[in-house]
């Protein structure tokens, strides 16, 4: 099934789409290409949308926690929406729920991050 | 009922996916829960990512078998095995958030999901030689469904 990563800028949100499975295969691949759109984009703040995961396991909190730290460290935020209770779950157990904010949906969190989606045409 | 397969492929992480695909679909007899279904899956990808990062060390030449046995009408044991490096402490291994590859980008959490997934955990393994983790699951019994 493999994993697809979909991102699109709005101002100075990165939003990362992700849609399949996400592994220790899929993981090394997804590190690498987000680090790089990240850079390229000059973004400060990310959105990770999970609606279409269909399966995570303790892999994925390594590469979430991995980009968590590095936006941080460069003053941005990480805001996490779309969680199926699976996900959620391992979430959970990694207590990343303690440090990463979640929201309802990318347009609650990219208004929480300060641009609203509805004016973007882009 | 009672079922066994056994499935033996090389330690390349594509076969991640197929391992976790090939499991799900063989305890669909089971009449599993979405719960339980993925919970078997995630499982599985663990103990076979450790098996290629760790056991093998991310060599692409290693086997790993992947015992499954079904048996009481509603019961799994599975067993992960590699012939890698083994593991030299245990207890420190299947510590929540230890991890002894840091530098991996890996979140240490792979032994307490297999452990906290599924109803009890065995790891054996010798240094040299290899791992077998064993695994053991009572499913929500299909006499038990209301509906």
């Amino acid at each position: 099934m493999g994993l697809d990563a979909g991102y699109v800028v709005l101002d100075d949100v990165l939003i990362v789409r992700l849609k399949g499975e996400i592994d220790h295969h899929e993981a090394k691949k997804l590190r690498m290409d987000w680090q790089f759109v990240l850079e390229d984009s000059r973004c400060r703040n990310v959105v990770l949308n999970m609606e279409a995961v269909t399966f995570m396991d303790s892999s994925g909190i390594g590469v979430i926690l991995g980009r968590y730290k590095e936006i941080e460290a460069s003053g941005g935020s990480l805001v996490v929406c779309h969680l199926d209770a699976n996900v959620g779950r391992i979430f959970e157990m990694a207590g990343l729920y303690k440090i990463i904010r979640l929201a309802n949906s990318e347009f609650d969190a990219c208004m929480y991050l300060g641009v609203d989606p509805s004016c973007k045409t882009k | 009922m009672q079922n066994e397969m056994t499935i033996t492929f090389l330690s390349v992480s594509e076969n991640e996916a197929f391992a976790r695909a090939t499991v799900g679909a063989f305890i669909s007899q089971l009449d599993p829960t979405m719960e339980e279904l993925n919970e078997i899956k995630t499982v599985v990808s663990e103990a076979v990512t450790n098996a290629i990062i760790h056991g093998y060390d991310n060599r692409k030449d290693g086997y790993i078998t992947i015992h499954c046995l079904m048996y009481g009408g509603n019961k799994l044991e599975l067993t992960i095995e590699d012939e890698g490096v083994g593991i030299g402490n245990i207890e420190l291994a299947t510590e929540a958030l230890y991890t002894s590859r840091p530098e991996l980008e890996r979140s240490g959490m792979g032994f307490t999901i297999m452990e906290s997934f599924t109803d009890k955990m065995i790891v054996d393994s010798v240094v040299g030689v290899g791992t077998c983790v064993k695994l053991k699951k009572q499913f929500v019994s299909v006499q038990t469904v209301c509906h």
